[in-house]
C-alpha cells in the first residue's frame, strides 16, 4: 500500500497522488518543540527579567526544557521514510529549505540550554564530587557517582564567592541569548509550514509568530502541570515523614508555596494565551475578508468539515474555558490542573488543525481528504504514524525528566548564585 | 609561556592552514566546473499537451507505469488524465479514477467515498480530458524545499530525484502545487515524472508521448527554434497551470479551460 493511503479517505475531486503525507508525528513535532521553547522562556523570565516569584519554577522549567529537548527531534525521525538518512541534513544541508537549518538551530539551542544548566549546577557538582574524591574505600555505586560528577565539573572545582558571581552573570547572559534562540527554534517550525506556498491554509507570514505564542502557552502550561504533580508528591512524602532533609518541611508550607507559584505563573500563561488567540483570529478574519481563490474551500473546511476540531475543541475547550478558569479570582490547585490540561489540549488541537487541517482539502480546491488516525497498528508504518507513536512521543519526556533530574535535582539545591 | 609575537605568528599560520583546505572546496565546486564546461545548456525540455486531441484512453498512464517501474496497482502515478464534465446548470464535475490508468470505462463520475454520479448526455454542456504530468518548473518549489538537496534541477530544466540521498521527509510533496509527487511504494523516496529522463537524453521520446495514439502529448527542446514543439508554443495560444504560484511551469496546454484545476 502506498504511504498515506491507509489513513486517507478521499472525497470529490482529489489528484491521484494526494494523500495525507504529514500525519500525527508532524503534529507532535511542533507540539514538542513548542513545549521546549515555552519551558525555556518561562525559566528565562526569572533569570533575565528577575521576576523573583518565578524563582522556584525557573530551575524546574530549565531542567524540564532540557528533557524535552531530546524528545523534540524524535517525531521527525519517526516520520522520515528513511530515518537512517536523517543525518544527511547535517551532511549536505540545502539552505533554501526551511528544514535544512534544523541541525544548526537545534544544536545551538541545545548548547545554550546545556551550558546554562552547567553554570546553574556547577556548585552542586563540585559539592558532590569533592567528598567522594576524598573518600578512601568507595563502593561501586560511589565510584560511578564520583566519575559522573567529576566529569560534569569539567575539571573546575573553584566555588569561591567570586566565581559563583561570574556564574550568575553567565547564566543571565545565556538565558538572554536563549530567549531569541528559543523563539527562533519554534518560529522556524512555524516557518516550515508558513512558507509552503502550495498550501492555502499554511501560507501566512503570521504562522511563525502564532507558533511562538502558542508554544510559550503550552510550555508554561506543561511546566505548571509537572510542577504541581511533583509538589503533590512532595506533600505526600512529607506526610509520610520521609523528607527530613527538605527545605519545606510541613505539608502546609509546601501547599502555600505551590499556590503562590502557580498563581504567579498563571498570569503569564494568560498573557501569552491572549496574544496567541488574537493572532489566530486575526489570521482567520483576514482570510475571510480578503477571500482569495482558496477561501471557498478553506471556508468549507474551517466552518464545515473541521468545525468541531477548530471551534469546539481548540477555541472552546482548549482556549475559552481555561481562559475563564484562570480569570476567576481565587485560583486553586485543582482548578489550575484542569485549566492547564485544557490549555495543553488546546495547543495540541491547534497543531492538529494546522497540520491535518492543512491537508483536509485537495490542491485542486475541489475535493477533500479525511484523516483517520490508525489506532490498532498492523505494521511499523501504522504504529509510528498512529496513536502508539504519538503516545510514545508524548510520554517520553517524563521518564527522561526523571532520569535527568537524578543529575540535575530540581528541588532543594543550593543555588550557584 | 608563549609570547605575543609567537602567539600572533602561530595564529596566522593556523588560519592559513585552515583556509587552504577550505579554499579547495571552492576550487572544486562541481557546479562551477560544470558551468565552465558548458556555458549555456543547449537543451531546455518542454512539453505540449493538446487537450483537443486527448480521448482519455489512458495508454500514456499505462506506458508510464511500466516504463518507470511504478507498481501497476499502486494508487500513485507519475502522469494521469483528468476528466471534466460541465453540465447545463453550471456545475463542474471532475474525476480521475486510478489516474485513468484503464481509461474512462464508465460515464459515471467518481465522487470518492464509493459514490458515483451519472450525468445524462443531454445535460452535458461540454466535456474534455486533461493529461497531467510534472511541469518541470523553471522555479521549482520542490527543489527549494528539499532539506538535503536530493531533488535538483538538471541544466536542461528537468527536475530529478536522487533515490540514494532522499530522506523521505515529504516536504517536496507538500511544496508542489500540482500534486505530482508521491512516495515510491518500493523505494520509499520522493518520486515524480522526470520526462523519462533516461529516454530523452538518449534521443528517444518519453513513454507517454510514444504511447499516445492521437499525438496529444509532445516533448521538445524550446531552445531549438526548428523544434515543432517550440513552433507550437511560439505560434499558438497556449496556457499553463496555476500560474499564480510563480513556479513558471514548462508544460504548455492547448485548449485549457478556466475550470481545469
Amino acid at each position: 500500500m502506498v504511504h498515506g493511503e491507509f489513513w486517507t479517505i478521499k472525497e470529490l475531486f482529489v489528484y491521484p497522488n494526494e494523500y495525507i503525507y504529514w500525519s500525527v508525528q508532524i503534529v507532535m513535532y511542533p507540539f514538542m518543540t513548542g513545549l521546549v521553547a515555552g519551558a525555556f522562556v518561562l525559566s528565562s523570565l526569572y533569570h533575565v527579567f528577575g521576576i523573583k516569584q518565578l524563582r522556584e519554577m525557573a530551575r524546574f522549567a530549565l531542567v524540564f526544557s532540557f528533557a524535552l529537548l531530546f524528545v523534540a527531534p524524535m517525531p521527525i525521525v519517526l516520520h522520515l521514510q528513511h530515518p537512517l538518512r536523517g543525518i544527511n541534513v547535517f551532511m549536505t544541508p540545502h539552505f533554501t529549505s526551511a528544514i535544512a537549518a534544523f541541525g544548526i538551530v537545534f544544536s545551538t539551542y541545545g548548547a545554550i540550554v546545556a551550558s546554562e544548566l552547567w553554570f546553574l549546577y556547577r556548585r552542586h557538582f563540585v559539592e558532590l564530587a569533592l567528598p567522594l574524591k576524598e573518600k578512601q574505600d568507595k563502593g561501586l555505586m560511589e565510584w560511578f557517582r564520583y566519575l559522573v560528577f567529576c566529569a560534569l565539573t569539567l575539571g573546575v572545582y573553584d566555588i569561591s564567592e567570586e566565581t559563583l558571581k561570574s556564574d550568575e552573570k553567565a547564566i543571565k547572559i545565556l538565558a538572554a541569548i536563549g530567549i531569541p534562540v528559543a523563539c527562533f527554534l519554534h518560529g522556524y517550525a512555524g516557518f516550515i509550514f508558513g512558507s509552503v506556498k502550495a498550501n492555502a491554509l499554511w501560507m501566512t507570514p503570521l504562522m511563525p509568530v502564532i507558533f511562538i505564542m502558542s508554544a510559550i502557552v503550552s510550555g508554561i502550561a506543561l511546566c505548571m502541570l509537572t510542577y504541581i504533580i511533583t509538589m503533590e508528591l512532595r506533600k505526600w512524602l512529607s506526610i509520610r515523614g520521609k523528607s527530613a532533609t527538605q527545605r519545606f518541611q510541613s505539608k502546609e508550607e509546601l501547599a502555600g508555596v505551590e499556590v503562590s507559584v502557580i498563581r504567579m505563573t498563571a498570569r503569564y500563561l494568560l498573557m501569552f494565551l491572549v496574544l496567541a488567540i488574537t493572532l489566530e483570529l486575526l489570521d482567520l478574519i483576514f482570510r475571510g475578508y480578503t477571500a482569495v481563490k482558496s477561501w471557498d474551500v478553506l471556508r468549507s473546511v474551517i466552518y464545515g468539515k473541521d468545525f468541531i476540531d477548530i471551534f469546539i475543541l481548540q477555541y472552546g475547550i482548549g482556549n475559552l474555558i481555561p481562559f475563564i478558569i484562570f480569570l476567576l479570582p481565587g485560583l486553586t490547585i485543582r482548578r489550575a490542573v484542569l485549566g492547564v490540561c485544557l490549555v495543553i489540549f488546546g495547543v495540541f488541537m491547534m497543531r492538529w488543525n494546522v497540520v491535518i487541517g492543512g491537508q483536509a482539502f485537495s490542491l485542486s480546491f475541489a475535493g477533500y481528504m479525511h484523516y483517520h488516525l490508525p489506532i490498532v497498528p498492523h505494521d511499523w508504518d501504522t504504529f509510528k504514524e498512529g496513536l502508539g507513536g504519538a503516545l510514545l512521543i508524548g510520554l517520553m519526556p517524563f521518564p527522561l525528566f526523571w532520569l535527568i533530574s537524578r543529575i540535575f535535582p530540581v528541588f532543594n539545591v543550593k543555588e550557584s548564585h | 609561556m608563549i609570547n605575543r609575537r609567537d602567539f600572533l605568528k602561530n595564529t596566522a599560520k593556523g588560519i592559513a592552514g585552515i583556509a587552504l583546505p577550505l579554499a579547495a572546496f571552492e576550487i572544486v565546486n562541481p557546479r562551477k566546473l560544470f558551468a565552465d564546461k558548458s556555458d549555456t545548456s543547449k537543451v531546455r525540455w518542454v512539453f505540449v499537451v493538446d487537450t483537443y486531441k486527448c480521448v482519455g484512453c489512458g495508454m500514456c498512464v499505462k506506458a508510464c507505469k511500466k516504463e518507470n517501474e511504478i507498481p501497476y496497482d499502486a494508487n500513485v502515478t507519475r502522469t494521469w488524465v483528468e476528466r471534466y464534465v460541465m453540465t447545463k446548470d453550471g456545475k463542474t464535475f471532475a474525476d480521475t479514477p486510478k489516474g485513468a490508468r484503464d481509461g474512462f470505462i464508465t460515464s459515471k463520475i467518481d465522487l470518492g467515498l464509493g459514490k458515483f454520479q451519472d450525468i445524462k448526455k443531454e445535460d452535458i454542456e461540454k466535456a474534455f480530458f486533461v493529461p497531467k504530468l510534472c511541469n518541470q518548473c523553471e522555479n521549482p518549489p520542490c527543489v527549494q524545499v528539499c532539506p538535503v538537496g536530493a531533488t535538483y534541477q538538471a541544466p536542461d530544466g528537468v527536475v530529478l530525484v536522487d533515490r540514494d540521498w532522499c530522506i523521505g521527509c515529504g516536504y517536496c510533496i507538500m511544496g508542489c502545487p500540482y500534486g505530482v509527487r508521491f512516495f515510491h511504494p518500493v523505494y520509499h523516496t520522493a518520486e515524480k515524472c522526470n520526462f523519462c529522463y533516461h529516454r530523452i537524453t538518449r534521443g528517444l521520446k518519453t513513454a507517454c508521448v510514444q504511447a499516445c495514439p492521437f499525438g496529444a502529448r509532445q516533448i521538445g527542446n524550446i531552445k531549438d527554434p526548428e523544434d515543432p514543439v517550440t513552433k507550437i508554443i511560439r505560434s499558438e495560444r497556449v496556457g499553463i497551470l496555476k500560474e499564480e504560484f510563480g513556479t513558471k511551469p514548462q508544460v504548455f496546454y492547448l485548449g485549457l479551460d478556466r475550470e481545469v484545476k
